[in-house]
C-alpha cells in the first residue's frame, strides 16, 4: 500500500482509501476521490508543489500533503 | 402560482452559474451581503410572463455540507430558514454537461432537500464538441425532474428554463428518494426522536443527515442549544454504531452519492471511445509546465501591468482635464467665496482625486475577468501556491495581492475568489501594504528633492534604487504581517487547496464587460457617497474658521486682470504671491492647522513639523493629497505638481523656528516610509468594510497600518539622523 504523492507524472493508480475524517479528507471525497477510482498524474508545479491530477474526467490540483492522505494500490500503471 | 416566485440558483464553481444568473436577470440585480457573514447576496428580479420572479444566486460550491456559518447560508436559503429570503419555491441546479458525474454529487444533495428542482445542463455545446451524447429524456424520467440543455454564454436554452421552473413548481414538492442504506435511515430517525425530546420537534430531514455526516461541521457545534453537549456525545456514539455497520462517516456520503451518480448516468451518457486530446489539454500541457509555464505566467503578468501603465494615464489625464474644465466653469459662474471653494476645492478636487483611479480599476478588472473566464486564473494559483504557502497563504492570494500593486481597491475586491475565510481575510488585510500607484507621487517628490544624485555607470542611480526599494518595501513588510495574522487572529488548520483546474475556453465578452461594469459602478458609487462626504469634511476643516474676505477680494482682482486682452503679468504675479501667503496663513489658523499644531509633539520624533502634520491629516482620503496640501501650506496655492520646481525649492528652504532646515534626507525617508505603510486611503478602508461586512476590520486595518507606519518612520528618522 502506498500514497498518491509518490506517483510521478504520467502514472495512474487506483484509489483504495482516503485517510481521516477532517476537512481535507472530506473535501477530497466530495471532489470524487473515492475507493476504486482511477487517478492520473498530469503535471507538477514549477516549485515542486502542488500536483495536477485527472480524475472522473476533470482536472484537479492537490498539494503533496493532501495527496499523502490518499491511499493507492501499490502497482502504478504507467 | 404565488405572487412572487422565489427561485434559488445553485451549482459547482466553473459551471457558468454567474453567466446564467446574468442572462436570466438582465441588469436588474441587487448585490449585498447576507447579514452577519461575508457571503455575497445577489438577487435578481424579473418578469416571467405573468409572474414576478426573484432569483437568488447562491455561492458556487461543490457540496452542501456546511463547515462554517458562511457555508450554512446556502443550506438555510434552500430550507427556507434564512429570514431575509423566506421560503424558495424552486431551486435551479446548474451542472457542467461535460463533467456530469462530479456535478451530480451536489445535485444529489440538492434533491435530498425536497424542493421542486430544475436541472440545467450548461456548456452543452462544449460537451457536444467533445463528442459526448446524453439521453436527456431518459435522464429526465430517471431523475423525475425537468432538464434544460443550455449554453448560457451563447444565451441558448435560457428561455426554456422559465417554462421548466413553472412546470416544476406546478408539480409541487418532490418525494425524496432515500439513497443511504437502511442503517443510516434508522439512525436518522433515532436522532429525530432524540432532538424532539430536547425541544426540537421538526428538524428538516436534510439537517438530520448533515448532523450525522459532518464530522466537525458547523451544525454539530451550533445545534441543540442547551443540549449541545449531549447532542455532541450522542452524535459520536451514533457514528460509532454506523461505522460498526460498515457505514463509516464521512466516507459513506461520498460512496453513496457517487455510486448514485454513476448508476443514474449509466447507459444514458455515451463518451467518445477514446478521449481525444483537446485544444485545452495541449494548452494546459504548456501553461502548467515547470519552465514554460512559469515563463508564460511572468509574460502574462508583465503584459497586464505594462498595458495598465500604458492605457490608464491618457484616460487619467482626460479625467483630470475634465475636472479642470469643470472647476473653471464653476469659477466663471460663482465669484470667489465659500461656495466656490466648497465646490472646487472640496467636492471636485476631493471626488476627482479618487475618480482618477477609475481607468486603472477598469483595466485591471478587464484583465482579471478575462483571465478568470478563460480558465487561466486557477493555473496562476497552481503555479504560485508553493511560494504563497511560505507566509501561510495559498496560491489563490497571489493575484489579488499582485493587483494591489496597481491599486488596493480592485485587489481587495479580487480576494473574493478565495473561498477560505481566514485566507481571504489575511489577503484583504495585507493587500493595502502593496505599493499602489497613489504612493508614487509622494516617492517621486521626496526622492527627486532630497536623495543625492549619485550614479554608477550611467544607468544605475541612487534615486532609481530608492524608488525601486520603496515600491517593494510594503510587500516585504506584508510577509511578516501575513505570517503573524495567520498565527494569531486567523489561526487554524491549513485549509485544503483542493482546486479544480477548469478546461480552457474562449472568454465571453459579455461576462467580461459585465464584470468590468459592476466593479466600475461600485467604485463610482462609493466615490459619490462617502468619499464625497469625507472630502467636504476635510475641506471644511481647512477652510473654517477664518476670514477669507481679503483673499477672495484679491482673487477677484486677479480674475479681472486675466480677463483683459493683455493681462498685466507683473501685477498678477504680485497679487498671486500675496494671495498664496494669505491662503497659507488662513490654513494655519483653520481647524486643520490647529490640529497640525496639536499633533506636533507626536510627530516631532519623526522629524516632522506641524505643516507635514497637516498634510498627513488632510491626506486621509487619499495619499497623494499630501502634495496639494503641502503646496497650499507652503504658500504656493493649491495647484501644485510633484515635478513643480517651486515646491521642491520651498521644501528645501523651509526651516524650523531656530533656523535648522526641516527637510533632511532622514526626514524625507521617514515621510516615504510612513506613506508606504500607512492606511491613508478612505476608498480602500471603505472597500474593506464592504468586503468583510464589518467596520471593525476597516478600523483594524487603519490602526495596524498607522501604528506600523509610525514606528517605521520613527526608527528611520531616529537612526538616520544619528548616522
Amino acid at each position: 500500500m502506498t500514497t498518491l504523492d509518490t506517483l510521478s507524472v504520467g502514472q495512474s493508480a487506483q484509489i483504495t482509501e482516503i485517510q481521516g475524517d477532517d476537512a481535507i479528507a472530506i473535501r477530497l471525497m466530495e471532489m470524487g476521490l473515492t475507493e476504486g477510482e482511477m487517478i492520473h498524474v498530469l503535471a507538477v508545479a514549477p516549485l515542486g508543489d502542488p500536483v495536477e491530477y485527472e480524475i472522473r474526467g476533470y482536472r484537479l490540483s492537490l498539494r503533496r500533503t493532501e495527496a499523502r492522505r490518499v491511499q493507492i494500490q501499490s502497482s502504478p500503471v504507467a | 402560482m404565488p405572487d412572487v416566485l422565489k427561485v434559488a440558483l445553485i451549482g459547482n464553481p466553473n459551471t457558468g452559474k454567474s453567466t446564467l444568473f446574468n442572462a436570466l436577470s438582465g441588469l436588474q440585480s441587487r448585490v449585498g451581503n447576507f447579514p452577519g457573514v461575508t457571503v455575497e447576496k445577489k438577487i435578481g428580479r424579473v418578469q416571467w410572463g405573468a409572474s414576478t420572479v426573484e432569483l437568488i444566486d447562491l455561492p458556487g460550491t461543490y457540496s452542501l455540507a456546511p463547515r462554517s456559518l458562511d457555508e450554512m447560508v446556502s443550506v438555510n436559503v434552500l430550507l427556507g430558514t434564512q429570514a431575509d429570503i423566506g421560503q424558495p419555491h424552486a431551486v435551479v441546479c446548474i451542472v457542467d454537461a461535460s463533467n456530469l458525474e462530479r456535478n451530480f454529487y451536489l445535485l444529489s444533495q440538492v434533491l435530498d432537500i425536497g424542493l421542486p428542482t430544475v436541472l440545467v445542463m450548461n456548456m452543452w455545446d462544449v460537451a457536444e464538441e467533445r463528442g459526448q451524447k446524453i439521453d436527456v429524456a431518459g435522464l429526465e424520467s430517471r431523475l423525475g425532474i425537468p432538464i434544460v440543455k443550455c449554453s448560457a454564454h451563447k444565451k441558448t436554452g435560457v428561455s426554456e428554463i422559465q417554462a421548466a421552473v413553472h412546470k416544476a413548481v406546478a408539480a409541487g414538492p418532490r418525494t425524496v428518494t432515500q439513497l443511504f442504506p437502511a442503517v443510516f435511515v434508522t439512525e436518522s430517525q433515532l436522532l429525530a426522536e432524540k432532538l424532539k425530546g430536547w425541544g426540537h420537534p421538526n428538524v428538516a430531514p436534510y439537517l438530520l443527515e448533515r448532523l450525522l455526516l459532518d464530522v466537525g461541521g458547523w451544525l454539530e457545534s451550533h445545534f441543540g442549544g442547551q443540549h449541545a453537549h449531549e447532542l455532541f456525545q450522542y452524535l459520536q456514539q451514533a457514528r460509532e454504531r454506523l461505522a460498526a455497520a460498515s457505514c463509516k462517516v464521512p466516507m459513506i456520503e461520498a460512496r453513496t452519492r457517487y455510486a448514485w451518480a454513476r448508476e443514474t448516468l449509466k447507459g444514458l451518457v455515451v463518451q467518445p471511445a477514446a478521449r481525444a486530446v483537446t485544444f485545452s489539454d495541449r494548452v494546459d500541457q504548456w501553461l502548467t509546465h515547470r519552465f514554460v509555464g512559469l515563463a508564460a505566467f511572468f509574460a502574462i503578468m508583465l503584459v497586464v501591468f505594462l498595458s495598465l501603465h500604458t492605457f490608464s494615464p491618457p484616460l487619467q489625464d482626460l479625467l483630470e482635464a475634465g475636472q479642470d474644465w469643470l472647476s473653471s466653469q464653476v469659477a466663471s459662474l460663482i465669484g470667489p467665496g465659500p461656495l466656490r471653494s466648497l465646490i472646487n476645492d472640496g467636492i471636485i478636487a476631493g471626488v476627482g482625486g479618487v475618480l482618477v483611479f477609475l481607468p486603472q480599476i477598469i483595466f485591471l478588472f478587464f484583465f482579471i475577468a478575462l483571465l478568470e473566464d478563460c480558465g487561466y486564473m486557477a493555473r496562476a494559483a497552481f503555479l504560485m501556491d508553493k511560494l504563497m504557502t511560505k507566509v501561510g497563504l495559498s496560491g489563490k492570494s497571489f493575484v489579488p495581492l499582485m493587483s494591489s500593486f496597481a491599486c488596493a481597491i480592485p485587489g481587495v475586491m479580487a480576494a473574493r475568489v478565495i473561498e477560505n475565510r481566514r485566507d481571504r481575510m489575511v489577503t484583504i488585510l495585507v493587500a493595502p501594504l502593496m505599493s499602489c500607484s497613489a504612493r508614487l507621487p509622494v516617492y517621486v517628490l521626496m526622492t527627486e528633492t532630497f536623495v543625492p544624485d549619485i550614479r554608477w555607470g550611467g544607468f544605475i542611480s541612487l534615486k532609481g534604487l530608492t524608488l525601486f526599494f520603496m515600491t517593494f518595501f510594503g510587500a516585504f513588510v506584508a510577509i511578516p504581517v501575513a505570517w503573524i495574522l495567520k498565527k494569531t487572529l486567523f489561526r487554524g488548520e491549513t485549509p485544503p487547496f483542493v482546486m479544480e483546474l477548469p478546461s480552457y475556453k474562449w472568454p465571453s465578452p459579455w461576462i467580461v464587460l459585465r464584470r468590468v461594469y459592476d466593479s466600475g459602478m461600485s467604485f463610482v458609487t462609493r466615490a459619490g457617497t462617502l468619499i464625497l462626504a469625507m472630502s467636504i469634511l476635510i475641506w471644511a476643516a481647512g477652510y473654517f474658521p477664518g476670514n477669507h474676505q481679503e483673499s477672495d477680494k484679491i482673487q477677484a482682482q486677479i480674475e479681472e486682470f486675466e480677463k483683459q486682452p493683455e493681462p498685466p503679468q507683473e501685477q498678477i504675479a504680485t497679487l498671486s504671491e500675496k494671495q498664496n501667503e494669505l491662503s497659507g496663513a488662513l490654513l494655519e489658523s483653520s481647524l486643520l492647522g490647529r490640529l497640525g499644531h496639536a499633533i506636533e509633539p507626536a510627530i516631532k520624533p519623526l522629524g516632522w513639523d506641524w505643516k507635514i502634520g497637516i498634510g498627513v491629516i488632510a491626506s486621509f482620503p487619499a495619499r497623494e493629497v499630501i502634495i496639494a496640501t503641502m503646496g497650499t501650506i507652503y504658500s504656493l496655492g493649491g495647484d501644485v505638481d510633484k515635478a513643480e520646481p517651486n515646491l521642491q525649492n520651498t521644501l528645501k528652504s523651509s526651516t524650523w523656528p531656530d533656523g535648522r532646515p526641516v527637510f533632511t534626507l532622514p526626514v524625507a525617508i521617514s515621510i516615504m516610509v510612513f506613506f508606504a505603510l500607512c492606511a491613508q486611503c478612505a476608498s480602500t478602508l471603505l472597500v474593506i468594510k464592504r468586503e468583510t461586512n464589518s467596520w471593525g476590520w476597516a478600523l483594524f486595518t487603519f490602526v495596524y497600518m498607522t501604528t506600523l507606519a509610525y514606528i517605521a518612520a520613527l526608527l528611520v528618522y531616529q537612526i538616520g539622523s544619528r548616522l
